[in-house]
Order: C-alpha cells, then structure tokens, then sequence
C-alpha cells in the first residue's frame, strides 16, 4: 500500500503539469503575436494585433509565476536545481519579458516616430528571445541535467547544445503559429488573410519541428528510447503520434477552408500533444536522468496545505479568467470600442 | 583574498538587493494609487461630480505604467529565489514557496484577470461592475502585499516549524503559527501605511506643481489639481503621525524577537538600563564603538521600553559573526525616522494652512511639498534596508545563515547577470520614469478626450481607419 507521500506528489506533478500547458497555450499565443510584428509592418495593423492580447496578456504570464511558485513550494528540490542551471537561460529571459511587456506601455506613449519605431522593435525581438529562452531550457532540461547529492554539479553552458537550439527554433515556430491562428479568429478582412497565410506557412515548419524533436529525444538517454519502442509500451504511446497527423491535416483544411476558430484550437491541441509526449519519455523523472518526482517533494504538510488552496482557487481563477476573455471576446477592429 | 564563493554571495546579494529594491518602489505605488483609484471612483459614482472622474481618468493612466513595471520586475523576483538562492529555497522552500503560491492564486490572478477591464473595459461592462473591477485589482494588490509579508516576516522572526534533523529542511508543523508570526501584523500595517504616504506625497507633489504652474500664469485655480493636493495632505496628516506609533510599536515588537538587529540600528555596543538614545555617530564594527556619538540620556531606554531604566541590548553580547553592519542600519533607520517626522511636520502644517485658508496659495507650502514627492519611496527603501541588513548574517533569523543560502552559481555568470540587471533597469526603468513625469507634467485640466461620452480607462492605441 502506499501513503500520502507516494500520491501527493503525482497529484502536484498533475497540477504543475496542468499549470505549464495552460501557461505554454496561453503566453504562447502573445508571445506569437509579437514575433509576428516582425514581419507585419502596417502601422495600424500592429495596434490592433496588440489590442488583440492587450487586456489579457498579464493574466497569460500569471501562470508562468504559478508554475515557479508551485515549484518552489512543492517540489522545492526541482526549484533549486533546475534554476540554477538554467541560470543564464532564465535571467535572459526574464530580462527579455521586461522588455517586452513595457513595451505594450512605451510604443504607445513614444513621442517621436524614432521611440516609436524603437519598441515595436523591442516588442517582437524580446518576444522571440524569451521565446527561444524557453524553448532551449526545455531542450537542456530532457537533455538531462547534472545533479550530486541534490544539488546542481554541471556548467553554467550545460544547456547549451543543437538539440537544445533545435528546441528553441521549435517553441518559436510553435508560438508563431499560435499567435497567427489567434489573429485569423480575432481580427479580420486583410490582416485575418494575411494571418491565415502565416499560419499555414507556420503549421509547416511546426509539423516538421515536431517531427525532427520526436526523432531526436528517444537518442538522448537510454530510458527514453526504451519507453517508446518496447512492446507493450508502443500500444499505449503509439495514439500521440497518429493524433498529432490528424490534428494537422484538421487544422491545415479548416486553415483552407476558412475556418475561424478551429485552427487556433487545433494549435493548442498539437502543442498539447507535444507536451503530453514530452511527458512520457521523462515520466517518472522530475530532474532527469537522476531525481525523480518523490525525491524532490516537499514534507507532506506543506503538499496538503498548498493542495487545499490550489483545489479551491483554480476553478475560480479559470472562472473569472474565462468572464475576462468573454468580455473582450469577438473579432476586433479598427471601430472597437475601447479605443 | 576572498574566496570565490564569497564573492559569488556578495554577488549574488546586491542583485537581490538591487531587483528588490527597484522592484519594491513599484507595489508601493501600484497599492497606494489602486486604493486611490478606487476611493476617486466611488466618489464619483456617489456625487456624480466631473472632477472626481478627470482625477480617475489622470491617475489611471500613470496606474497602468507603474502597474506593468511591477509585474515585469516582480515576475524576476519570483525566480530569483530559486536562481540565487537555491541553498534557502531547498531548506525554506516548503514554507515560503507555499507563502508564494498563494499570493499568486489569491492575489496575482485577482489583480491581472480584472485589470483588462479596469483599464479597457468601461464601455464593455458599465459602470458598476466597472468600479468592481477597480475595487478587486485594488483588493488584490493589498492581498498581494499581506503574503508576501508574511513570508517576509517568517523569515525574520520564524515559527510554527521544526527541522528535518536528516535534510536540515524545515518542516511545517503549524500553519496558522506560521503565517501569522509575531513580526507579522507590525510589519503589514508599517509598510501598507508606508505604501498610502509615498502615494500621498507623490500625488501631493503632482498637485503642487500644477498649482505653482497655475498661480504663474494666474489663468485658473485649476481645481482638479486642488482637490488632488487637499486630497493627498488629509491622507499625510492622518497616516503620517500614526506611522510614527506603528513604527514605535513595530521597534518593540523586534527588540523582544531580534535584540541584535535593535542594538545594530542604534549603534548600541553595551547593555544598558538608563540607556541613552544616540542621535548621530559612526558606528565602527571593528573597534566595537561608535565614535562621534550625540547622546541624550535616558531617551534610549524610553524609547524602546517606555520606561527610563528599561534594559537595551548591546552588540557586544552577541557573537562577532553574529552581528549585523551597524553602520548601514543606523544610518538606513535615521533616514526613514527623520523623514517620518518630517511627513509629520508638514500634515501640521497644511492643518494650520487650511484653518488660515492659505493651503493653494502659500508658495512655500507648495514647494516644500513638492520637493517631498520622493519622501515616501526613500523613507521606505530605507526602511526595507534596515529590516534587512538588520537580520543579517541570517537569512532565515537564527536558523539559515546567508552564507549557506546562496545557489552554486559561479561568480563569472553573477557578474554578467548584475551588470546586464543594471544597466536593463537603469534604462527599462528610467525611459518609463520619464514617460511618467511627461504623463503628469500635462494638466488635468487639459480636456482630455472629454467629448461627452463617459471613457474610462487608459485610450491604448488610436487604430486610425483612414490607414
Ligand atoms: C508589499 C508588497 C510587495 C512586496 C514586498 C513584493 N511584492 Fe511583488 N508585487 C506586489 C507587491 C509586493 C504587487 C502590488 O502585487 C505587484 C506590484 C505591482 C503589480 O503589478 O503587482 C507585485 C508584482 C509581482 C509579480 C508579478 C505579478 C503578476 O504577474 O501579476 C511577482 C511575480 C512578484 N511581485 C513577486 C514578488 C516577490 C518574489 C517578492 C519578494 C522577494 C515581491 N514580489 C515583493
Ligand atoms: C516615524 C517614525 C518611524 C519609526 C519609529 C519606524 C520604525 C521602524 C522600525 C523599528 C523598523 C524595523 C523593523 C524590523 O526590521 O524589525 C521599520 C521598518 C520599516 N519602515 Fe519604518 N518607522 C518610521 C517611519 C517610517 C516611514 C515614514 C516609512 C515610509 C514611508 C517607513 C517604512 C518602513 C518600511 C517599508 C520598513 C521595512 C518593513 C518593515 O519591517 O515593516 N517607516 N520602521
Ligand atoms: C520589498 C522590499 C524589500 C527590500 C527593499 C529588501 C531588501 C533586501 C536587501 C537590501 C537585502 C540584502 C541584505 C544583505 O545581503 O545584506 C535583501 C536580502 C534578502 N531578502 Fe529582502 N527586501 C525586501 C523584501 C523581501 C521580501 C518580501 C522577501 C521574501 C519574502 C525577501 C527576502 C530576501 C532574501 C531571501 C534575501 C537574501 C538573503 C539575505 O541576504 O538575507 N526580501 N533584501
């Protein structure tokens, strides 16, 4: 029989994971949607893909917060060897989300056309290195990461690798296509057809990441390879490639056939599948190849404590975080209102 | 020769300093002005008159700068616990980090998901729920500030906890013990009225100078910018005296929990009864006095036990690697007491100025106002400065020394990290200063978009239709 030290934890990975998707779907498609600032230039196009993400986009990085919180508190020996080996990584990005999200306040306040031109430039760039920042921690992160006697060993360059690059030019595929599938729901005429190009040129070069990524992890450690190519494993794993095909045939036709919605919700769900298929290669490491779920826990009180709040609070949080989407919800263009 | 990990500590301690300290002055004002935003609403709400709404209109834009560089800069502190201090959020984590987690849940999600509507939703929502949505980021900001406090304050006077004898972790035993410690309420109360005064006298100042400016070009008595002054000395006259009893009270609650942190900030190297108060001096750690010293007798001894021979701890009963940096401490807490005072003397002073009717017109009275805007913010700073190289060697007090909460990072990534920390902030932080001052150098009384129709909120980004 096992006790509460052995399902408190499956629960909290369960929420962290829940946390991480909500937080990659959710920024991901602003962070998307200031990349593509690079390469759309119409002035008044770029107001209104930024009042598209304006009144949300704080919330989206909350989750971001809740998942480093959560860590700290619940599995506080993941908190204190993942960050510090993702050092530079991670203070990259934090510097580059600073950038990003004044910019929402400076473009619009710049006085001169310079200052102006100046953060919109800030605004897609700090965007795609956060971007590329996340990407490449998750690339250094199932690479592997030295850990001795619970604490982190390796360098501060450990992260670095192609496969960790690969990893990040995907996460900016992935979020670029989040981003463009968002804008065809939530914008329209020119800019709506605009975005729906991108997003097929973007579902491409994603299905072509995904595909490079899956080929690449199982040869990184030997326990990965063995989880999806091993009978009887192979039955269980074998759906997530097969769906992640026929969400992307979905997900091209309706792009084809002017779907609104349903490309956009078809992004979240490959993102969704990549992150479950994530999952399984490292299932039951936390810190892989060494600490595993249980070893970097907190004491049980801490975990039931935390629990009852996050059991309580989630639900309403997404409750009013849904009224907050709903309220600026519909397509928004140049006469919208709070402009 | 240090040893590198010592220069990796000392690194890694002033770019938590650094990031907290730049970060702490923006939730200061994000709580002030969010409370203030929301009284200015109901006001209006409640007399229908428009200056309460041009006021709402003028603050809610500054609101929303200072709002989004506290998120930025906060969502860097999150993190730092783990990138810097990997050693604390091992053993602490189970504690502090669940502190976090709730403010995040409770407080992070509240303010983000209604500041949308806040700032853009006037004409989605109506006016009701729109003055909901102000009251909750409000709410929230307060909400904010009491868990991260807490756990503040558990790391200065710990409790409720045991530790794991095998991992050194410490391991709740008591959670109502813990979050409500005994620095807690002390803390809370001082650093919200900390955050209503800095607001005050920054709002204050604002007010001061348009009323300068106007009394010049003698045009108009600019009353929106009346009201906000008069507003901004009521708040000083109330809150400023009862910061000083706060404070008192807060100074009797740490000498019974941390006597060292007392005897460092009053340069005190003897125990004493009939001690005396030290108003100026240098303190010296290594011959262990403080040379220069003006004293008053006996005022040490009331001060801190309201009794005249009343017993006040020295450094020298406590270990030398035990004691905090007398110097920054004395001079960090003379600073925000000074400044206390001060705040003091000018809420009488604008009592007297109204009972004379003279409060818009006495120009002296306006420039010394002015000249406080950044009275709030240091007197703070300073504050969080004593609080916290007070607690020092300690991380957790008495528990988890500094030294062994630092991360295993080395000293050549902390150097690149702090040096691109500050020079990312001096510039990120500086440019949205000057928006700022550029944003409150305009009148409120300048018609600013008032063309009838009632808009709330920040106007983010005319899409113009012409193209
Ligand atoms: C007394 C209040 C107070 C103090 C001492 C701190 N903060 Fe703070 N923080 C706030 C009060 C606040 C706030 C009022 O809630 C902010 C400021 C402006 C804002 O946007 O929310 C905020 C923002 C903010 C955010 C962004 C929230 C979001 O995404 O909306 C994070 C992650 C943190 N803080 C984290 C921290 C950490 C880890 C601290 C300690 C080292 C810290 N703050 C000190
Ligand atoms: C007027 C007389 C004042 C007294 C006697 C006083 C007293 C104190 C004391 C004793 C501490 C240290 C507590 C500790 O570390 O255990 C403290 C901290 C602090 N003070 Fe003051 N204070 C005064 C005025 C002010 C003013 C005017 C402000 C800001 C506007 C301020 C802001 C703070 C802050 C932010 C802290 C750190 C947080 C905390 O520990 O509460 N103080 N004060
Ligand atoms: C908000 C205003 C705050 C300011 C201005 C402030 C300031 C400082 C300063 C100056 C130090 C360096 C002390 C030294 O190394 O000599 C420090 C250290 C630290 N503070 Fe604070 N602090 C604040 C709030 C907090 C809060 C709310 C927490 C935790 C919940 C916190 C946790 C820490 C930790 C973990 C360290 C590093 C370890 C140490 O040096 O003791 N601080 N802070």
């Amino acid at each position: 029989m096992h006790d509460l030290s052995y399902w408190l934890p499956l629960v909290w990975a369960a929420i962290v994971v829940f946390a991480i998707s909500t937080y990659v779907v959710l920024d991901g498609f602003d962070l998307g949607v200031g990349m593509l600032f690079a390469i759309e230039k119409t002035p008044n196009h770029r107001n209104i893909m930024v009042n598209t993400i304006a009144p949300v986009w704080d919330g989206n990085e909350t989750w971001m917060v809740l998942g480093g919180a959560v860590l700290f508190g619940v599995f506080p020996g993941g908190y204190s060897t993942l960050l510090p080996a993702f050092y530079i990584p991670i203070t990259v990005m934090l510097l580059s989300l600073i950038f990003r999200g004044v910019s929402f306040e400076y473009r619009s306040l710049a006085h001169t056309d310079s200052q102006k031109k100046f953060w919109n430039s800030v605004f897609w760039i700090g965007s795609a290195i956060a971007t590329f920042c996340q990407g490449a921690i998750l690339g250094g992160y199932v690479q592997g990461i030295s850990v001795t006697n619970g604490v982190f060993s390796g360098h501060a360059l450990d992260w670095l690798s192609p496969f960790s690059i690969l990893c990040g030019l995907s996460v900016m595929c992935g979020y670029a296509l989040l981003g463009a599938t968002w804008l065809v729901w939530r914008t329209s005429d020119e800019l709506e057809e605009k975005s729906r190009n991108w997003a097929k040129l973007l579902s491409v070069a994603m299905f072509l990441c995904i595909v490079a990524v899956s080929a690449w992890t199982p040869f990184l450690q030997a326990p990965y390879l063995r989880r999806w190519i091993v009978w009887p494993n192979i039955i269980f794993v074998s759906p997530v490639p097969v769906l992640v095909l026929v969400t992307g045939i979905v997900m091209w036709r309706s792009l084809q056939k002017g779907g609104v919605k349903s490309p956009f919700f078809c992004a979240i769900i490959w993102f969704l599948l990549s992150l479950l298929g994530l999952a399984i290669t490292i299932w039951p490491y936390a810190v892989p190849p060494s600490l595993k779920i249980w070893d970097i826990a907190s004491p049980v009180s801490s975990q039931i404590f935390e629990l009852v709040g996050t059991a309580f609070l989630i639900p309403i949080t997404l409750a009013y975080t849904l009224y907050s989407y709903h309220i600026f919800r519909g397509k928004v263009t140049k006469s919208d209102g709070y402009h | 020769m240090q040893h590198p990990h010592e220069i990796a500590l000392l690194l890694a301690r002033w770019q938590f300093a650094f990031t907290i300290g730049v970060h702490i002055v923006f939730p200061a004002f994000s709580i002030g002005l969010a409370v203030y935003l929301a009284v200015l609403e109901g006001i209006w709400l409640k007399t229908k008159q428009q200056v309460y709404l041009t006021l709402y209109r003028y603050w809610v834009k500054a609101f929303s700068l200072v709002f989004g560089m506290g998120v930025v800069s906060g969502v860097v502190m999150a993190y730092e616990f783990g990138t810097n201090w990997s050693g604390f959020s091992m053993k602490a984590g189970p504690i502090t980090g669940v502190l976090l987690s709730y403010e995040v849940l409770t407080a992070f999600f509240l303010e983000a998901g209604f500041l949308g509507i806040m700032l853009f939703g006037m004409n989605k929502v109506g006016k009701k729920l729109h003055y909901v949505a102000t009251c909750t980021v409000a709410l929230g900001t307060l909400i904010s500030a009491t868990w991260i406090l807490s756990s503040n304050s558990w790391m200065q006077t710990p409790q409720g906890y045991k530790i794991d004898p095998v991992t050194g972790r410490f391991l709740p035993e008591d959670w109502l013990a813990i979050i409500f410690n005994p620095s807690f309420p002390y803390r809370l109360v001082h650093m919200g009225l900390s955050a209503f005064l800095s607001v005050a006298f920054a709002v204050g100042a604002v007010g001061a100078w348009h009323l300068l400016k106007s009394k010049k070009t003698e045009q108009s008595d600019n009353h929106p910018a009346r009201v906000m002054f008069s507003m901004a000395l009521w708040m000083i006259t109330f809150v400023a005296p009862l910061q000083l009893i706060v404070g008192d009270m807060h100074g009797l609650n740490t000498l019974k929990y941390q006597p060292a942190k007392i005897a460092a900030l009053e340069g005190d190297w003897e125990t004493e009864s009939r001690a005396p108060e030290i108003l100026f001096g240098i303190p010296d750690m290594k011959e262990e006095r403080t040379k220069y010293a003006i004293k008053i007798p006996y005022a040490g001894s009331l001060i801190l036990t309201h009794s005249l021979d009343g017993k006040v701890p020295g450094l020298k009963d406590f270990p030398a690697n035990e004691r905090a940096p007398s110097p920054v401490v004395f001079f960090s807490f003379r600073i925000m007491v000074a400044l206390g005072c001060l705040m003091i003397l000018v809420g009488f002073g604008s009592l007297w100025l109204r009972w004379r009717k003279k409060l818009f017109k006495s120009s002296f009275f306006l420039k010394l106002v002015l000249c406080m805007a950044p009275a709030g913010f240091v007197a703070m700073l300073c504050g969080w400065v004593t609080t916290e190289v007070g607690r020092q060697p300690w991380t957790v007090y008495g528990q988890l020394r500094t030294a062994d909460s630092a991360s295993p990072v080395l000293a050549s990534s902390l150097t690149f990290s702090l040096i691109l920390f500050v020079i990312i902030y001096c510039f990120v932080f500086g440019t949205g200063f000057v928006f700022l001052l550029r944003m409150l150098r305009v009148s409120p009384e300048t018609p600013n978009n008032q063309d009838g129709k009632v808009r709330i909120g920040m106007q983010p980004h005319k899409v113009d239709s012409s193209k």
